[in-house]
């Protein structure tokens, strides 16, 4: 079915929709991972994005009941060069274009994906809208515009759980409305640290990760504030990954600012950008992010160099940073971005990159087995 | 960490001549990291004995040897260069096991030379089979059920224990000679023993079958501070069980999630860190069982591959380049990534298009063996094609294969034997289980036959996702069948009032990779009309840049690929620009020696400040390095393809003479369109490639031919036959490499070959020439300007007329030629030349016979010859010819004299038998050798046994020469014979040749032809009593017993003669090597 891509500057691509009938809006973002669209799909950070994939070819192993980032797709919109409708792997279950179309999330094929992607580097990410009804430039100009900025807008609140749940064998698994958070609510107290992870759109690998290295993980609703957290008398905090801003998160922030001495923190992503902010630091908006699953990290304790996956659109000032109080100990390699930050006294530490990957490579796992370490030395 | 200081000077070792298995991929990377190391300031010393390389040219190493690539040369060489390191994996599995050999001999201890890239226990851990097995144990990868067998008692107990199928595989061989699939006892018996022959330490593992699980690799390198990225993943197009080498392939993989993918990337990094490859480059193989996902690895390569070679032209990754400066210490952050300028070499490239290779084979040059495919390589070259989608770039790869093919099928060329009719069901099934270099074609004829996916996946383990690939153009040859039809139908055709298809459909179409000829063929039209539309219609291809990054950031190097969308990113310059048309894929006949001119043309136009543009589809060869031109095109030589970048590009002329005949052909119909063909003009090229019109010629300057004529058909042929009488060299015209030429004896010979002749060049006459028995042969390139012409070179060939150019060894300076006849060739050469108005390079083939010069014939281009005749004189010929193109004359560039150089080069053939189980060793009037070796030495003798050497023939000093030859052979044989006894060496000989050896006085003893009963000649080889063989045949006798010592001679690696000529240069060479151990001289001593 016949689709227009408008982009704010008025920009427009002509596209097919491979899910029916359909219009969609939000920024319009480039992912450069050659594998690994079912997890793109599924992160919540995603969420208000449209995602285009760099690589032509998507659909080719359809999707499964495991490569899922969270309990549905959170894109706005799914742009590709060719869309594969003939799915080829052992574990696919489903078509991309039934599971798209499933959850009512526009699918788009067909155009210049590339000439997008330069578009987008050289324009800066942008807010676009994507139609099957409205295939008129002029319209779909002036309608993109009127999208509200990612800037400024609290997304956290659209992704987060409404109750706490519990991670357990690899699932979550939610808690009764009556069950009170406190400190009876582990189920491993002193056989397992025990970490609250904070879901600001939280990746289900994160908890996986978390809990493969032997802690006991309760997810908890973005706002819960620090004495609520206390009350459960964790061994650790988790700050998690999750979409666009940090600087309206002001309630995460808050909490962190309460809780930074008070228990050893580690945050992944938006998480580290909540640790930045909570340190008296500042954040910006990058051109247009860094998003695939091959960006060099140099990890300037190790001096090593890690290929990780990566997905944000802003970024910690490095400059904002009282470098009294905070060491940068990773850096983007391509940019020279902070990638990583620890506190220097204090049990805290960071990084903007997906050491849980999926998708991606497992070069920084490390860090999961690093925040277990911080637990038993704090 | 920066780079090492306490290192200066480094040793690097070539791959020596092109083989199966051992193409120009490594002159590639060993280009590559010569220049790489001298840009950092080391002195870099190479050893390589195929003059056809960029890497022996004087300027790309400080010290280049051209001799045998064997430990003993490579020890005289480091005792006389006292390198300080050695990097022993750049020059394939040669370059490594020479490598290996060397430090087992104690020889870099002796001179303290240091292994760099990887140690010898890293080699040891990857290369042999039980301790890569340990080593993968280690660390909890499954590999296939195995064992070791050194013995074939050991096999049999092993096989025993696995069961049949299972898959012999040699230790330390290259493209898996020697190794199969066996599926019973008897076969066991076979191929196992073929393969402990094919190892070096006689060793072979014999493993599980996992035939039809799918098939991937990883390119994987890793610093000495133990960072390791994956530059790029393949997905084999074709499942287990075809050798990787013979696979179509593609990159990135295709049908693994990332979950999948992650699994053996994690896999790779492991196997680098437990193998200990410290720096560098690898290869590891994985299969991948379709049904569950189990991963097993197959087998890892510690060192720069074709595949590498591959991925780097795939991803614009520049493996080797990188791989040379990790081995100086350097780390992945340390190096910038090239193509960007902004980034580092330390992150995974990611493409954002699809790449395809398809290999090309050369069975029809060895109709004995069978065309199977299996895990020993067989293929002689592959293209690579770059799509948006897999469609397109298969379509585009099938089409860059140049075998007269133009895609998927739907090209009028299926089955010409048949006037295109459909196979029966039972033979697209058998050619579809068994894998065969024409499957992919079959795979056509089975969608048309209508099987589905799901039945063609059961006969071929093929992917579905692939198979759905080629099902959805499948589809659109329908669609546009239909789209015609439909137009035809309702007399209301589209836009232009004649053409059926509408621009959507032939968008579509395009996209889909479908070449303007497939269109034409499918809906009744011409190339040109199709051509016409479409472009009225606005559709044309865009260019798009390969930049590793996915257009995450600016790339800075030029290197693109066409297809059919909206945004061009080609950056069209307003400098002076000239193309230079490529030789597509490897194949026999045309080789690295093309390449070779190509990249010189191309470096002869930066020194005059032109820009270069390099049109190529050959994923191998230093032409496709993105900075050797530039600007880089990978694409299709086909003149639709290449007139889209003419008509982009607009550059100010195309030279058609260096890439071989593929360019040659394309210069008519690019011509006719207006495009300028630098140098030698299309109308000469004609005059030289038209039987009739070069006859004109030749009466017009009084020069002699052999008699002879073309025929259309086969009642002319026998005619004409008649006329001048057997033996006659019959041929078709507008083929490279004697393919199809055969010289025949009698009319029912003659009816056979006319028939295949004309198959193999449809539309051509088939060419009829007297054959000149016992005449010598000689081949000259000379270079022209418009006006004056100098010699390049003339070769005298040691093998007399009637063995093909490409397979005859030959010498420069020619030791046996008189001045006289030296002055007569001159003036024939330079009087055609100007006949031609040649610009650039021609050569002409001459044969001698009865003191009688006769032109054999003259190609008005670069010739296979071009870089031995530029080593062996120290003239740039084919930068110097580029030159002259552009205007220049040869006084303007200082050549106004011959050069005859005061030492011998002689340069031999290196033929795949090996490969090819069950064909004739003898040479003929069709080429079969894939590539070529150089021995230079102050004396005949000597330059021939270096280049025996470098060719694989282990010269004997003492010992047995058994001795066989034909009546015609049996004077010339005398005096060998005589020599050989008088160095004091045992002969044996077979019932004729011993009679006129003893009634001669020679002392020989008798032994039995193999068809006279054991004990025979064969077992004698088979017991080594016998170091040197002499057997001669004309290929028309019955031929069983020469037939069965020259496999033997073949399978137990024992030299041999197959003519009486060859015999005498082999007699001379031992006699040089007895006189004295020969010496090692640099390059750039002999033209210093």
């Amino acid at each position: 079915m016949e689709a227009r891509l408008t982009l704010e500057d008025g920009r427009t691509f002509a596209c097919r929709s491979f899910t029916g009938p359909g219009e969609a809006s939000g920024e319009v973002v480039f992912n450069t991972s050659m594998t690994g669209y079912q997890e793109v799909l599924t992160d919540p950070s995603y969420s208000g994005q449209m995602v285009t994939m760099t690589y032509p070819l998507i659909g080719n192993y359809g999707v499964n009941d495991e490569d899922v980032e969270s309990a549905r797709i959170q894109v706005a919109a799914f742009l590709v060069r060719e869309y594969q409708p003939f799915p080829s792997n052992f574990r696919s279950t489903q078509s991309l274009a039934d599971y798209l179309a499933g959850q009512g999330v526009l699918g788009v094929e067909g155009l210049d994906t590339r000439a997008l992607t330069r578009h987008i580097r050289n324009g800066g990410a942008m807010r676009a809208i994507i139609s099957t009804s409205d295939l008129d430039s002029g319209s779909l100009t002036r309608r993109a515009n009127a999208i509200p900025s990612m800037v400024g807008m609290d997304l956290v609140r659209e992704v987060t759980t409404t109750r706490a749940y519990r991670w357990n064998g690899g699932k979550p698994e939610m808690l009764a409305d009556d069950l009170k958070l406190n400190a009876g609510i582990w189920q491993h107290r002193g056989a397992r640290p025990l970490v609250v992870a904070i879901d600001f759109g939280l990746k289900y690998n994160i908890a996986r990760c978390l809990e493969r290295v032997g802690f006991e993980v309760v997810v908890v609703p973005a706002a819960t504030d620090a004495s609520a957290i206390m009350a459960m008398a964790p061994d650790g905090l988790f700050l998690s990954n999750g979409p666009g801003d940090p600087e309206p998160v002001v309630y995460g922030v808050q909490t962190v600012k309460e809780l930074l001495g008070r228990l050893p923190i580690f945050g992944i992503c938006l998480g580290n950008q909540i640790l930045g902010l909570a340190l008296g630091g500042r954040t910006y908006k990058l051109k247009f992010g860094h998003r695939g699953i091959n960006q060099p990290v140099k990890n300037l304790v190790t001096g090593k160099v890690e290929i990780t996956s990566q997905n944000h659109g802003f970024a910690v000032d490095m400059d904002s940073l009282g470098a009294d109080a905070v060491d940068v100990t990773h850096i983007n390699l391509n940019d020279n971005t902070v990638e990583g930050i620890r506190h220097r006294r204090l049990p805290a530490f960071s990084v903007q990159y997906h050491p849980e990957a999926s998708p991606g490579p497992h070069d920084a796992a490390y860090l999961f087995d690093q925040f277990k370490d911080m637990m038993r030395t704090a | 960490m920066p780079k090492r200081t306490d290192i200066h000077k480094i040793l690097i070792i070539g791959a020596g001549p092109i083989i199966i298995g051992q193409a120009c991929e490594f002159d590639y990377s060993g280009t590559q990291a010569c220049k790489a190391l001298k840009e950092e300031g080391y002195e870099v010393v190479l050893v390589n004995s195929n003059p056809a390389t960029i890497m022996t040219d004087p300027e790309t190493a400080d010290r280049t040897y051209i001799e045998p690539v064997t430990p003993e040369v490579v020890a005289k060489i480091i005792e006389k260069e006292r390198p300080d390191a050695l990097l022993p994996t750049l020059g394939g599995q040669t370059g490594l096991n020479t490598a290996v050999e060397v430090a087992r001999q104690g020889v870099l201890e002796q001179f303290g030379v240091e292994l760099i890239g990887a140690c010898l226990d890293a080699i040891e851990k990857a290369e042999s089979r039980d301790c890569f097995r340990e080593a993968m144990n280690r660390i909890g990868l499954r590999i296939p059920h195995s064992g070791i067998a050194n013995t074939m008692e050991e096999a049999r107990v092993i096989a025993d224990d696995i069961g049949f199928p299972l898959i012999i595989r040699p230790s330390y061989t290259l493209g898996g000679t020697g190794g199969g699939v066996v599926y019973n006892p008897e076969d066991l018996e076979n191929i196992a023993k073929s393969g402990m022959d094919a190892s070096l330490t006689h060793q072979v593992m014999l493993e599980e079958s996992v035939l039809g699980w799918k098939e991937y690799e990883l390119e994987v390198m890793r610093d000495h501070a133990d960072n390791v990225v994956i530059i790029c993943s393949i997905e084999n197009f074709d499942p287990m069980g075809v050798h990787t080498g013979d696979s179509i392939t593609v990159a990135p993989v295709q049908t693994l999630t990332d979950r999948e993918y992650q699994a053996m990337r994690d896999a790779s990094l492991a196997i680098m860190r437990e193998i200990g490859v410290d720096t560098g480059g690898s290869n590891v193989q994985f299969a991948v069982n379709p049904q569950n996902g189990d991963m097993i690895v197959v087998e890892m390569n510690p060192r720069v591959s074709r595949s590498s070679a591959l991925a780097s032209k795939a991803t614009g990754f520049p493996i080797a380049k990188i791989a040379a400066k990790l081995a100086v210490g350097y780390t992945l952050d340390e190096i910038p990534n090239d193509i960007t300028g902004e980034t580092l070499a330390s992150f995974e490239p990611t493409l954002d298009y699809c790449v395809v290779k398809i290999p090309r084979w050369t069975f029809e040059k060895f109709p004995e063996t069978q065309d199977l495919l299996t895990t020993a390589m067989k293929s002689v070259g592959e293209t690579m094609a770059i799509g948006r989608t897999f469609k397109e770039a298969f379509q585009k790869g099938l089409r860059s294969l140049e075998i007269g093919r133009f895609g998927f099928g739907a090209d009028g060329k299926d089955r010409p034997e048949a006037d295109g009719a459909l196979p029966s069901l039972d033979e697209i099934e058998q050619k579809l289980v068994i894998p065969n270099s024409q499957r992919l074609f079959y795979l056509h004829l089975a969608l048309q036959a209508g099987m589905s996916i799901e039945t063609i996946y059961q006969m071929t383990a093929i992917d579905p996702w692939f198979l759905f690939q080629l099902e959805q153009i499948f589809l659109m040859e329908k669609d546009l069948i239909q789209a015609a039809e439909t137009a035809g139908r309702s007399g209301t055709p589209a836009e232009d009032g004649l053409f059926p298809l509408t621009a959507d459909i032939l968008a579509r179409a395009k996209a889909f990779g479908f070449s303007d000829v497939q269109i034409a063929h499918l809906i009744g039209s011409t190339e040109k009309v199709v051509e016409q539309t479409r472009k009225a219609l606005g559709i044309r291809p865009v260019y798009k840049l390969v930049d590793t990054c996915a257009a995450e950031f600016r790339a800075a190097t030029p290197y693109y690929y066409s297809t059919y969308e909206t945004e061009c990113e080609a950056r069209v310059s307003d400098r002076k620009k000239v193309m230079i048309l490529g030789g597509g894929p490897n194949r026999i006949g045309q080789g690295i020696e093309f390449d070779y001119c190509c990249v010189h043309a191309s470096f002869a136009l930066r020194e005059m400040g032109v820009e270069s543009i390099m049109v190529n589809s050959n994923p191998e060869t230093v032409s496709t390095d993105y900075d050797t031109s530039d600007k880089l095109y990978f694409e299709p030589l086909t003149r639709e393809d290449v007139l889209h970048i003419v008509e982009k590009e607009k550059p100010a002329g195309v030279i058609v003479q260096f890439g071989g005949q593929t360019p040659l052909n394309l210069s008519t119909p690019l011509h006719a369109e207006g495009v300028p063909i630098l140098g030698t003009q299309p109308e000469s090229i004609d005059r030289a490639e038209d039987r009739e019109l070069f006859q004109a010629m030749l009466k017009k300057l009084s020069l002699m031919q052999p008699a002879n004529g073309t025929a259309l058909s086969i009642a002319e042929a026998l005619t004409i036959a008649d006329t001048i009488g057997y033996p006659v060299i019959v041929r078709p015209s507008f083929v490279l490499g004697g393919r199809a030429m055969k010289i025949v004896y009698d009319p029912k010979d003659m009816e056979t070959f006319t028939r295949l002749a004309i198959l193999a060049s449809p539309g051509h006459p088939v060419l009829i020439d007297k054959f000149l028995e016992a005449a010598m042969e000689v081949d000259v390139d000379a270079i022209c300007d418009g006006s004056t012409t100098i010699i390049g070179g003339i070769m005298e060939h040691i093998e007399a007329a009637g063995v093909h150019s490409g397979d005859s060894a030959c010498v420069l300076p020619p030791h046996s030629i008189g001045s006289e006849m030296i002055a007569q060739i001159t003036v024939a050469t330079k009087a055609m030349a100007a006949e031609l108005k040649v610009v650039g390079l021609m050569n002409v083939q001459y044969a001698i016979k009865d003191n009688q010069l006769y032109v054999i014939e003259v190609n008005p281009r670069a010739s296979r010859t071009i870089p031995f005749v530029s080593k062996a004189t120290g003239i740039p010929l084919a930068k110097l010819a580029t030159k002259v193109m552009l205007g220049k004359t040869l006084a303007e560039l200082g050549l106004t004299e011959e050069v005859v150089p005061r030492h011998q080069s002689v340069k031999e053939a290196v033929l795949p038998f090996d490969r090819f189980p069950d064909v004739d060793t003898l040479l003929g009037p069709e080429m079969k050798s894939t590539g070529e070796v150089m021995g230079i030495g102050t004396d005949f003798g000597l330059a021939y046994a270096k280049a025996q050497l470098g060719a694989g023939q282990r010269l004997p000093l003492s010992g047995t020469v058994f001795i066989s030859v034909g009546d015609e052979d049996k004077p010339a044989i005398l005096d060998v014979a005589m020599q050989f006894s008088d160095m004091r060496f045992d002969i044996l000989a077979t019932d004729g040749t011993w009679s006129h050896l003893s009634a001669n006085g020679i002392p020989a003893e008798r032994i039995n032809k193999v068809s006279q009963g054991q004990p025979h000649a064969a077992d004698a080889i088979k017991n080594g009593r016998i170091q040197l063989i002499i057997n001669t045949g004309t290929g028309n006798e019955p031929r069983r017993d020469g037939y069965t010592i020259r496999r033997a001679a073949l399978k137990f690696k024992v030299p041999y003669a197959t003519t009486a000529a060859g015999a005498l240069a082999v007699c001379r060479a031992v006699s040089a090597l007895r006189e004295k151990p020969f010496e090692v001289k640099a390059i750039q001593d002999y033209h210093g």
